[in-house]
C-alpha cells in the first residue's frame, strides 16, 4: 500500500507527461488525477489505522559504495502519515482544480498542449515530494528533495514565454542550491561521523554526536551543532527562511495551483519536517534550536510586516506562507515538534484553501491580480468568497479563547504561541504575537479589499466576472472542512498531554509523579505505545497501573482545555530513547507541561492580537478607506521599506548577484575567451602551424638534407648517451 | 641436423622457391601477361603459408645454430606480415593493371620481400637480421621505382635506396662496434655480454647504431625523412604496401633485438626509444597538417602510429609488447581499408591523390564516406573506434612502466593529430562544393576492403577474433 502511494504519482506523471500523444489530453489528464486520488485515499486509510510503530517497507537497493550502504525504503511513521495525508490531499485537490484554472490559459497560442505537461510535472512533483517524506535515509531524502527543486523550478517556469517567470524559477533554483548546499555538508558530516546515513543509525548517535567535537572552517565546534545547523540551512532554504527567503515571492510568477501546492502547502514545509525528523539530534543542540527559534520568530515577524503593504493578492498570500513557516520553526526551535507539525497540518489546509481561493478571484477577473482593481465581488463570486472567508478565520486563529473551540489555525497557532512563551525567549514570543496581529490586518485588508466596497479598475473585468466551475469549487469546499475543523479535531494527539502525544507519535511514556520527577519514574514501566491505550494498560502490571488508568482517562477529559494543572496527580512524561517513535522529545523537555500551564494572558494574547488586527482592517478599509493613503503618506520611508521588502532583493543583487555576474562576465571574456581559447587558439593557428612550415621546409626534398639529418641524429643520440645517462 | 633446421624455415624456403619459379617460368612464357595470375597466386600462397604459420604448435624452435628463431611472437609478426601483403597483392591488382604496371615481377617482388620480412622477425643472430633486412630493404627499393617512366617513382626509389644504403652503413656498424666488444654475432651471446657487469661504452655506441638504423626502417623521427617523398613517388599499392607490412616486420624486429639481445639493459635503450617515440608523434601530426596529398598526408601519419607503437616498446615489459603488438594489428587493418579508400580516389580514370577532391564526398557516396569517417576518427584515436583501444592499449602499459611524461606528450600529439583526420571528415560532410568531383566507380574488392577494415574499427571493440590472445602469447614468448 505504501509503495503504491509512493509510485502511483510517478505512473501518473510518466503516462500523462510521455503518454497523452497516445491517450489523448484529456484521458492523460485524468489518468494523473485518478492516481493521485488513489494515493490520496490510501494514504488516509493509513493515517487513520496507524498503530505508531515505525515501519520500514524496503523497495530496493539504492546506493553501495565502500561503507555507504543505502536501500530505498519507505519509513513509515507517524511524521510520514501526517505528511501522506498533507501531500496526497493537496496534491489531489489541486490536480481537479487545474482542470478548471489551466482551461484556456491565455499564456499558450490556440491549439498548443500545454495541460498535460502542467499534469505530469503536478504528478512528478508529489512522487518527488513523497520520496522526501518517506525516505529512510538522508540519501533518499536528498534525492526527493532536489526532485522537488527541480519540479518547482518547472512549475514556476511553466509560463516559459514570461522572461519574469524564468527568472523567479532561475531565481527559486539558485536561492534553494545555497541552502541545499548546507543539508549535503550536513549529510557529509553524518557520514564521516556516523559512518552511516541510515537514519536508524542516525537518530541513536545523538548523545555521542554530542560529545563529539568537529573542526569546520576556521575553530573546533560541538559536532552536533553544527550537523544541526548546516541541516536547518537546508531547511532555511526550502521552507524560505529569513536570508534565504527571496524566491519564495517570486515563485508566484508560476500558475496559482501551482503556488496552492508547492509554496504554500507542501515543498516549503519540508524544512519544517527535515528539523521534526531530525528531532532526536536536534534536542541535544540547544545552540542549533535556540537559533532555529530566533530565525523562525525573525521570519514570522519581518514577512508579516511586508504582507501588510503588497496589493498583489498573491504576493500577500506567499508572505503570509513565509510568515507562517516562521511559526512552525519556533515551535521546532524550542523542541515542541508536534506543534510544529500541527500547524504545519492545519496550514497545508487553510493556506491552500486559500491560495486555490485567490485563483479562483483570478480566474473570475481575467488574471487581475492586484487588489487595487478588485472590491464587491463578493456578490459575484459567493461560494469562491465563503472559502476564502474560512481560510481567513482559520489563518487568522478565530476561536473562542480558553476553550478547545475554534477554527484550525487557532487551536495551532495558538500551541506555537504557548510553546514560544514556555520553552523560547521574550522576543520569540512577543516576534510571534505581533505577527499575530499583523496576519490578522493583511488577512482582512484582502478579504476587505477583494470582496467588499466599490467595484475599482477595470469595469469590463467586473462585468464580467464569474463563479468558478465545480472543478475548482469542490476543492475549494473540501479544504474548508480541514480549515475548520482539522484543529479542533486532532488538538489532543498533537498538543495534548504527553501520553495522548506519545501514543500518537509511537513515543513510550513513563508515569511522573506531582513534582514532575520525570526521571526518576520507573522507566522499566515504560514502554512502546504500539497500541492503544487500553492495551498500554493491560500489559502493565499492578493496581497501582489500574490506578493510573483513570487518571489517564481524566487527563483526556482535561486535555482539550490544554491546561496541564488538571492533569492529576500522575501524569506522564515522555521516555523514549532517541530513535524511538516518529520524534524525540528529551527527558529534560517539558515544554509542552510548561506551555500547557502558562497563564491566562498568554493563552489569550494571540486573539487580542487578532482581533487589534481584525479591527484595524475594518476601520482601514470599512470604515475609512482612505486612512491607509494618508498614512502611507505620513510614513513614506517606512511605507517604501516594507513596499520594497525591507530592500533584501537589492542588496542581495547589491552584495551577491552584480559581483556573481561581474565575475562570471570576467572569467568568461578574460578567463575562457582570452586565456583558454586565446591559448587554444594559439596553439592551433600559430605555433602548431609554425612548426608545420618548419616541417614542410626541412623535407626539402634533397637527400643530402635528408642524409644529413640522418647523421645529425645519430650524433645527437651518440653525444646524449654518452655524456648523460647511458655511459655509466 | 641440417634437415631439422630446414623444417623449421620451410615456410621461408617454399615461399622463395615460389618467388624464383615462378620468375624463371614467367620470362619463358607470357611474361607480363601472367602479372593477374601471379598476384593472385602469389597472395593466395601467402594466405595459406599465414594459416599454416598460425596453426603450427606453439613451441620455440631454434635453427642454425640459434641464427633462426621462430617463437611465437615470430609468427605473430609473420601472419600479420603476409595477410596483409595479401590483402594489398589484390587490392592492386586492378590499379595495376589498367595503368599498364602490372608487370609479372611485381607480385613477386613482394613475395621475396615478405621472405626478407619472415627472416626479419625470426633473426636470433646480427648476420640472419641483416640478411632478412637486406633481402626485403632490396625488393622494395625495385618496387618503389616500379613505373620507370615516371620521374616520381624513380626518384622516390633511388631516395630510398641511397638512403637505406646509409642506414644500413650505420646499422652494420653499430652490429661490428657490439660484435668487437661482444665477441659474438648472436643475440643469446650479446646478452650476456651486456648481463655480465655495466655495458661498456663500445656496446652502447653499437646499439645506439643499430637502434639507428632500425629507426630508419619504421621510420621514426629523425630517420623519417625519406618516408613521404618514398610514399607520395611510389605508385598507391607500393605506398599501401610500404605503410603496413614492412612496419610490422621492422617494428617487430626492433623489439626482438632490443629484447633479445639488449633484454637485460632496458635503462640503457628506454630512453632512447622514448625520444624517437615522442618525436615521432609530434612530427608525425604537426607536419601532416600541412600537407594536401592524401599519400604525403598517410606517410606522416604512418611516423605518428610508429611512435605510438614505440611507446610499446620503451615501456620494455611484456604488457607493453603486447599492446606494440595489438597496436600493429590494428594500424595494420585501419591502414588497409583507408589505402583501398585512396586507391579509389579517381578523376576520370586517372588516380587523384588532392584531399581538396573530398569535398561533398557524402553527397555522392555516403556509404564510402561513412566507412572513411569511420577509419579518421579510429586513426585519430576517437572512442570508440579501435584506434582508440589501441592507444589506450599503449599508454597502460606506459603508465604501468612508470613513463607518465611520454603517455601524456602522446595524448597531447594525438589531439594535434587528430586535426588532420577530422579535416577530411570535414571536407567529405561540410566542405564547400567543388568542380572536379571523384568518380563513383568502385571495384568490389577494394569497396570490400573499405567497408570490412571500417566495420572491424567497430566489432573489433567487441571481439578481437583471438588477436588479443595471440599478441599476449607472442609477448609472453619474446619476455622472459
Amino acid at each position: 500500500m505504501e509503495t503504491t502511494i509512493l509510485f502511483a504519482p510517478l505512473v501518473g506523471a510518466i503516462l500523462c507527461g510521455f503518454g497523452w500523444k497516445f491517450i489523448g489530453e484529456k484521458a492523460a489528464m485524468w489518468t494523473a488525477t485518478g492516481l493521485l486520488f488513489l494515493a490520496c485515499i490510501l494514504s488516509w486509510i493509513i493515517f487513520f489505522t496507524f498503530d505508531g510503530v515505525t515501519q520500514q517497507i524496503p523497495v530496493m537497493r539504492f546506493i553501495e559504495s565502500g561503507s555507504l550502504s543505502t536501500e530505498w525504503a519507505i519509513r513509515l511513521d507517524r511524521l510520514t502519515a501526517i505528511m501522506l495525508i498533507v501531500v496526497t490531499t493537496v496534491s489531489a485537490l489541486v490536480h481537479l482544480y487545474s482542470f478548471g484554472y489551466m482551461d484556456h490559459d491565455p499564456a499558450f497560442r490556440e491549439g498548443e498542449s500545454y495541460k498535460p505537461r502542467f499534469f505530469a510535472y503536478l504528478s512528478f512533483f508529489t512522487f518527488s515530494m513523497l520520496a522526501l517524506v518517506t525516505s529512510d535515509n538522508l540519501v533518499q531524502m536528498f534525492f526527493g528533495w532536489e526532485g522537488v527543486g527541480v519540479a518547482s523550478y518547472l512549475l514556476i517556469g511553466f509560463y516559459y514565454r514570461k522572461p519574469s517567470a524564468n527568472a523567479a524559477a532561475i531565481k527559486a533554483f539558485v536561492v534553494n542550491r545555497v541552502g541545499d548546499f548546507g543539508f549535503a555538508l550536513g549529510i557529509f558530516a553524518l557520514f564521516f561521523l556516523v559512518d552511516s546515513i541510515n537514519f536508524s543509525d542516525v537518530f541513536v548517535s545523538g548523545p555521542k554526536l554530542a560529545e563529539t567535537q568537529l573542526s569546520f572552517l576556521w575553530g573546533e565546534w560541538s559536532a552536533i551543532e553544527v550537523i544541526c545547523v548546516l541541516l536547518f540551512i537546508g531547511a532555511m532554504g526550502k521552507s524560505a527562511q529569513l536570508i534565504l527567503h527571496t524566491w519564495l515571492p517570486d515563485a508566484m510568477e508560476g500558475p496559482t495551483p501551482v503556488s496552492a501546492l508547492i509554496h504554500a502547502a507542501t515543498m516549503v514545509t519540508a524544512g519544517v519536517f527535515l528539523v521534526c525528523r531530525m528531532s532526536p539530534l536536534m534536542e541535544f543542540a540547544p545552540n542549533a534550536t535556540a537559533f532555529i527559534t530566533f530565525l523562525g520568530a525573525a521570519t514570522a515577524f519581518f514577512a508579516a510586516t511586508i504582507g501588510l503593504v503588497q496589493t498583489d493578492i498573491k504576493r500577500v498570500i506567499a508572505y503570509s506562507t513565509c510568515s507562517q513557516l516562521g511559526y512552525m520553526f519556533v515551535a521546532a526551535g524550542v523542541g515542541m515538534y508536534s506543534a510544529a507539525m500541527f500547524h504545519l497540518l492545519t496550514h497545508a489546509f487553510f493556506k491552500a484553501l486559500l491560495f486555490l481561493g485567490a485563483g479562483s478571484v483570478i480566474h473570475a477577473m481575467h488574471h487581475e491580480q492586484d487588489m487595487m482593481n478588485y472590491g464587491g465581488l463578493r456578490k459575484k463570486i459567493p461560494y469562491t468568497y465563503w472559502g476564502m472567508m474560512f481560510g481567513t478565520l482559520a489563518i487568522t486563529g478565530v476561536g473562542i479563547p480558553l476553550t478547545g473551540i475554534g477554527f484550525a489555525g487557532f487551536l495551532s497557532k495558538d500551541a506555537i504561541i504557548e510553546s514560544a512563551w514556555a520553552g523560547g525567549t521574550g522576543f520569540a514570543f512577543w516576534s510571534l504575537v505581533i505577527a499575530a496581529a499583523f496576519t490578522a490586518f493583511y488577512s482582512w485588508r484582502l478579504i476587505f479589499l477583494t470582496f467588499f466596497g466599490e467595484a475599482r479598475g477595470n469595469k469590463h473585468t467586473h462585468d464580467h466576472a464569474h463563479e468558478s466551475p465545480m472543478t475548482m469549487l469542490v476543492p475549494l469546499g473540501v479544504l474548508s472542512l480541514g480549515a475548520i475543523f482539522a484543529g479542533m479535531l486532532w488538538y489532543g494527539a498533537f498538543f495534548g498531554h504527553a501520553d495522548k502525544v506519545g501514543k500518537f507519535y509511537g513515543i513510550p511514556v513513563a508515569e511522573a509523579s506531582e513534582h514532575g520527577e520525570g526521571h526518576d519514574a520507573d522507566t522499566h514501566a515504560a514502554h512502546v505505545a504500539d497500541g492503544t491505550a487500553e492495551e498500554h494498560h493491560d500489559t502493565a502490571e499492578g493496581d497501582a497501573h489500574a490506578e493510573d488508568a483513570t487518571h489517564a482517562d481524566d487527563a483526556h477529559g482535561d486535555s482539550k482545555t490544554g491546561d496541564a494543572a488538571h492533569g492529576g496527580d500522575h501524569h506522564y512524561v515522555f521516555a523514549g530513547e532517541p530513535g524511538q517513535g516518529a520524534i524525540y522529545i528529551a527527558p529534560d523537555n517539558h515544554v509542552l507541561d510548561d506551555a500547557h500551564a502558562s497563564p491566562k494572558w498568554v493563552k489569550v494574547s494571540p486573539f487580542v492580537a487578532m482581533a487589534l488586527g481584525f479591527l484595524l482592517a475594518y476601520l482601514f478599509y470599512i470604515v475609512n478607506p482612505s486612512l491607509p493613503g494618508r498614512l502611507a503618506e505620513n510614513q513614506r520611508p517606512l511605507y517604501l521599506f516594507l513596499l520594497n521588502k525591507w530592500y533584501f532583493d537589492e542588496i542581495y543583487d547589491a552584495i551577491f548577484v552584480r559581483p556573481t555576474l561581474a565575475l562570471g562576465r570576467f572569467l568568461w571574456r578574460r578567463g575562457d575567451g582570452n586565456t583558454i581559447d586565446g591559448f587554444l587558439n594559439g596553439v592551433a593557428m600559430g605555433v602548431v602551424p609554425f612548426f608545420t612550415r618548419l616541417a614542410g621546409k626541412a623535407q626539402s626534398g634533397y637527400i643530402f638534407t635528408y642524409a644529413f639529418y640522418m647523421v645529425l641524429g645519430i650524433a645527437a643520440l651518440v653525444t646524449w648517451m654518452s655524456i648523460g645517462g647511458g655511459a655509466h | 641436423m641440417i634437415q631439422a633446421d630446414l623444417t623449421v624455415i620451410l615456410p621461408e624456403i617454399v615461399l622463395s622457391i615460389y618467388a624464383m619459379a615462378a620468375l624463371i617460368g614467367a620470362v619463358y612464357t607470357r611474361k607480363d601477361g601472367l602479372g593477374p595470375l601471379l598476384v593472385w597466386s602469389t597472395a593466395g600462397l601467402m594466405a595459406v603459408l599465414a594459416i599454416w604459420i598460425a596453426s603450427q604448435p606453439n613451441v620455440t624452435q631454434v635453427a642454425f645454430n640459434g641464427m633462426f628463431i621462430n617463437d611465437g611472437f615470430a609468427r605473430f609478426a609473420k601472419v600479420a606480415v603476409l595477410l596483409s601483403a595479401a590483402v594489398i597483392l589484390v587490392m592492386s591488382q586492378d590499379y595495376m593493371s589498367r595503368r599498364g604496371l602490372l608487370r609479372f615481377e611485381y607480385p613477386l617482388l613482394i613475395a621475396l620481400a615478405a621472405v626478407g620480412m619472415m627472416m626479419m622477425v625470426s633473426a636470433g643472430d646480427l648476420m640472419s637480421l641483416y640478411m632478412g633486412l637486406e633481402l626485403q630493404s632490396l625488393a622494395l627499393y625495385v618496387v618503389a621505382a616500379l613505373r620507370r617512366d615516371s620521374a616520381k617513382s624513380t626518384e622516390a626509389g633511388l631516395k630510398y635506396f641511397v638512403l637505406g644504403a646509409l642506414s644500413s652503413g650505420l646499422l652494420l656498424y653499430g652490429a661490428s662496434l657490439v660484435y668487437g666488444f661482444s665477441g659474438t654475432t648472436l643475440f643469446t651471446g650479446i646478452i650476456q655480454t651486456a648481463t655480465h657487469g655495466e655495458m661498456s661504452l663500445g656496446m652502447l655506441f653499437g646499439l645506439i647504431f643499430l637502434i639507428s638504423g632500425l629507426a630508419f626502417k619504421v621510420s621514426a623521427v629523425p630517420f623519417h625523412m625519406w618516408t613521404p617523398d618514398v610514399y607520395e613517388g611510389s605508385p598507391t599499392p607500393i605506398t599501401a604496401f610500404f605503410a603496413t607490412a614492412p612496419k610490422v616486420a621492422a617494428m617487430a624486429l626492433f623489439a626482438r633485438v632490443m629484447h633479445d639481445a639488449f633484454g637485460a639493459a632496458v635503462s640503457d635503450w628506454q630512453q632512447v626509444i622514448v625520444l624517437l617515440s615522442v618525436l615521432s608523434m609530434f612530427l608525425g601530426g604537426i607536419a601532416a597538417i600541412g600537407q594536401r596529398n592524401i599519400k604525403r598526408l598517410m606517410a606522416f601519419s604512418s611516423i605518428a602510429h610508429m611512435g605510438y607503437g614505440l611507446i610499446g616498446l620503451a615501456a620494455g615489459t611484456e604488457m607493453g609488447i603486447k599492446a606494440m603488438l595489438m597496436y600493429l594489428a590494428i594500424y595494420v587493418t585501419m591502414n588497409v581499408g583507408t589505402f583501398a579508400f585512396i586507391l579509389m580516389m579517381e578523376r576520370d580514370g586517372q588516380p587523384v591523390t588532392d584531399i581538396d577532391a573530398l569535398r561533398q564526398y557524402s553527397r555522392r557516396e555516403p556509404a564510402k564516406a561513412l566507412a572513411v569517417m569511420i577509419l579518421m576518427f579510429s586513426l585519430a584515436g576517437v572512442p570508440p573506434m579501435l584506434g582508440f583501444f589501441a592507444k589506450f592499449g599503449v599508454w597502460q602499459a606506459g603508465i604501468s612502466a612508470d613513463l607518465f611524461g611520454l603517455v601524456v606528450a602522446s595524448a597531447i600529439a594525438s589531439v594535434i593529430g587528430a586535426f588532420y583526420y577530422l579535416r577530411i571528415v570535414f571536407y567529405m560532410y561540410f566542405g564547400a562544393e567543388n568542380e572536379d568531383q571523384l568518380d563513383t566507380n568502385s571495384s568490389p574488392v577494394l569497396w570490400g576492403a573499405l567497408m570490412a577494415s571500417a566495420a572491424l574499427m567497430i566489432v573489433g571493440v567487441f571481439y578481437q577474433f583471438g588477436v588479443e590472445g595471440a599478441a599476449a602469447a607472442a609477448a609472453a614468448t619474446l619476455v622472459n
